[in-house]
């Protein structure tokens, strides 16, 4: 940890540095190896997209516009098309400032996604994270499929210090949510974290489960502020943008948790996501330690992924 | 869902074309486009998309379009089938130490890929072939993952092998072989703890396992929802630590699974199961051939082509011909019903036989909608709790005899009612329309066509 220089930056440009030497590899062999604009290379910039994972149909948007901009601005050179790419995706994946204003408000936080994206870890960066910020937090281990779930979220409360409602496995995770709301108006707390098993969107009853639980919550907490996070594993393909879509159906999703940016050679499905369903990116996870989660910011995202030094 | 089906998009492409004799360079060319479209919209990785494509085109232009198919669905033909060739000719059975020898076999992957709760998997299908399995806990990082190997070995009655969080993994990798030998295990399965390709020094950990304890199979457990960066990963932890086997998990997804592809393609190892279920005997064989049809979001149309041509060989033409006399009347009864439900059943179902027939001007979508297969299967209940004489002589049915119909068939009397009027309606109508059952060549879909279910009869063959 020593090694780095300037926190939160140095640490998410290390975090990105696999996107960054991918896109950047891609990239540059696009803008540098050709001499002039033709269709050559839109088919190699159309590679370069597809293969961060931003899918057909946004890069051909992206390409579109490009195209575009080519014509209107008078743009000659492969090179200069660098700059109005960096602005475009910058654009696309600006999320505006208002988002984490219920960092500070009381709210209940309800973690949801398909399994293994890292659902249970995430919170307990969560937790970490607003316990440093000196929040009262309770977290409530919804998880009570998969075995072992809740010994697994107790060793991260018990890590970060913070109290959680559990139940036995096969419990009715409803009934979890429903003690741990309980035990938050009793304990005044200021954010609750609701971690749920992971399911796969496609699975009708267990979507049905979730709006059970959602129902609980708006009834025991109405008006409270509600903050629904989809976490997706950020390796995953086309199929991340099913399962937005299906578990925006479901509940009312407020944001992404994008995990394991740390490993993967792309992010871009966040691109495809939010130009599809709009729905922001809030915090990415960019290591495996208890500070790796933080929040998204689409400037330093895109200038990380595209710095060069 | 969310993508058109690439057999409609190639009919659409290929609507005013109707060329006959062999396909042409331009054929190919334009049916490739909609195939590579289908290929990265499955997350098949885009430099073997290139490089598949490539073959393909080699191999289809010149071919000869077969009688009854159009271009498109002649290209979609050659292009299954090298994706079949791709993904594996055949399924690939995991192979055991001879005898007694114990056999060891080494999970890893990516976190979060699955790899606890197919181990768990993987031992019952092992005590299923007769094998004592014994599983050994290697991931001590994650919190609790001991905690979820043992309660899911209990759940499976697998041995647990584990020394804590605080051991290194090759000391207990080494002790559990001990560990197997006095208490007579055959099977041992590491389960490692989840890792990225690009972590040295945890990639270093499986190399050392490897060089300390013989490993005779070692398998990646992939998620089948994984993007482009699956041919990192899998390259990745091939060069390093030498892979001998794929288990994709999460097919019970929709995801299209195009990263089976993409790994074969790249590494050569066999895929040897799919994970389809939460549940501990959710495990099963690979496909290739219904990999393929999913990575191209066909269902099963090609291998409905050649069902279909097989059945019209086998069912047999007196009966049907005689079926069709009484049609014809509008004598149809039960009997006739379940004659044809089960010639439609032979065939793989409805919904996958919609498919084969999309020059029908109907589309899809509306057929989706009158037919539902579970509706199917509630009439066929109803037809079997009839008597037989019931079945052949559909008047007798009073309201008493409805009665103990809908309790046999587990369903409620309304549906009974409503079942055996729209079989009435059907008779009616078949009896004044005989042109329509009798007019086409192929007339033998006739037989099926009225009796979907509430609104089926609408279907216009």
């Amino acid at each position: 940890m020593e090694k780095e220089k300037g926190g939160f930056f140095a640490k998410l440009k290390n975090g990105l540095n696999k996107t960054r030497i991918n896109l950047l590899d891609g990239l540059d062999s696009v803008f540098h190896g050709f001499s002039e604009i033709d269709d050559d290379f839109y088919e190699e910039l159309e590679e370069v997209l597809v293969m961060a994972d931003i899918g057909v149909q946004t890069t051909g948007e992206i390409i579109e516009e490009i195209k575009t901009l080519v014509k209107v601005e008078h743009i000659k050179r492969p090179e200069d098309c660098r700059e109005y790419l960096i602005n475009l995706l910058a654009e696309r994946l600006d999320i505006g400032e208002n988002q984490y204003l219920f960092e500070k408000e009381r709210s209940i936080i309800f973690v949801i996604g398909v399994n293994g994206v890292g659902k249970t870890t995430s919170i307990g960066k969560l937790a970490y994270n607003f316990k440093a910020d000196n929040r009262r937090v309770l977290i409530a281990a919804a998880d009570t499929f998969r075995a072992a779930a809740t010994e697994q979220l107790e060793a991260w409360a018990n890590r970060v210090g913070v109290p959680m409602v559990g139940a036995k496995e096969g419990t009715d995770p409803a009934s979890v949510i429903f003690d741990a709301l309980q035990s938050a108006k009793a304990k005044d707390v200021d954010i609750l974290l609701c971690d749920t098993a992971g399911r796969l969107h496609n699975k009708k009853n267990l979507m049905e489960e979730l709006k059970k639980m959602n129902r609980i919550i708006d009834k025991e907490f109405p008006g409270i502020h509600r903050e629904n996070l989809l976490v997706l594993d950020a390796s995953t393909g086309q199929n991340a943008l099913n399962q937005a879509k299906e578990f925006k159906d479901a509940c009312n999703i407020t944001g992404i948790i994008l995990t394991k940016m740390d490993g993967t050679a792309k992010g871009g499905i966040a691109i495809a996501i939010w130009q599809e369903l709009g729905i922001p990116v809030k915090y990415i996870g960019v290591g495996e330690g208890i500070e790796d989660l933080q929040k998204f910011d689409s400037k330093s995202f895109v200038k990380a992924i595209f710095d060069n030094d | 869902m969310a993508f058109e089906n690439l057999t409609d998009k190639l009919t659409k492409v290929f609507k005013n074309l109707r060329s006959k004799g062999r396909l042409t360079e331009e054929d190919v060319k334009v049916a490739l486009k909609e195939v590579k479209l289908a290929l990265l919209e499955a997350d098949v990785n885009y430099k073997v998309v290139k490089n598949f494509i490539k073959s393909v085109e080699e191999r289809a232009i010149g071919t000869e379009v077969l009688e009854g198919l159009n271009p498109g669905q002649a290209v979609v033909k050659i292009v299954n089938e090298e994706l079949t060739k791709t993904l594996g000719d055949e399924t690939v059975e995991l192979k055991f130490e001879p005898g007694q020898a114990i056999t060891v076999i080494m999970l890893c992957g990516l976190q979060g890929a699955g790899k606890t709760t197919t181990a768990a998997k993987l031992a019952g299908q092992f005590i299923k072939k007769g094998k004592k399995p014994l599983l050994v806990a290697l991931d001590v990082y994650r919190p609790a993952a001991i905690k979820q190997l043992q309660v899911n070995g209990e759940k499976q009655g697998v041995d647990v092998f584990s020394m804590g969080d605080n051991v290194k993994p090759v000391e207990i990798a080494k002790q559990s072989i001990e560990f197997a030998k006095q208490n007579h295990h055959n099977v041992i399965i590491f389960d490692t703890a989840g890792r990225l390709h690009i972590d040295d020094a945890l990639m270093q950990e499986l190399v050392e396992i490897k060089k300390n304890v013989t490993v005779h199979k070692t398998i990646l457990v992939v998620d089948a929802m994984i993007g482009q960066d699956s041919v990192n990963v899998a390259k990745d932890f091939n060069d390093r630590i030498g892979i001998d086997g794929l288990i994709l998990s999460k097919m019970d997804g929709d995801t299209r699974g195009g990263a089976a592809l993409s790994i074969k393609a790249v590494t050569g190892v066999p895929i040897l199961y799919v994970g389809m279920g939460e549940k501990l005997s959710d495990l099963e064989q690979f496909y290739p051939d219904r990999m393929a049809n999913r990575i191209l979001g066909m269902g099963d149309v090609l291998t409905l082509i050649d069902k279909v041509m097989q059945e019209t060989e086998e069912i047999d033409t007196d009966k049907e011909k005689d079926m069709m006399a009484r049609l014809k009347k509008g004598k149809f009864d039960f009997n006739d019903y379940l004659e044809s439900m089960n010639q439609m059943k032979k065939m793989g179902g409805l919904s996958s036989m919609l498919g084969l027939m999309p020059n029908m001007g109907i589309s899809k979508d509306d057929l989706e909608g009158a037919i539902d297969e579970k509706q199917m299967k509630q009439m066929e209940a109803i037809v079997l709790s009839m008597t037989k004489k019931e079945r052949s002589n559909p008047k007798l049915l009073n309201p008493q005899r409805k009665h103990r119909i809908a309790k046999g068939a587990g369903v409620d009397i309304a549906v009974v009612n409503r079942f055996v009027k729209q079989f009435e309606q059907t008779q009616k109508l078949m009896k004044q329309m005989p042109g329509l059952m009798g007019g086409k060549k192929k007339g033998r879909f006739g037989g099926f066509g009225g009796m979907g279910g509430p609104g089926g009869f609408k279907m216009p063959f």
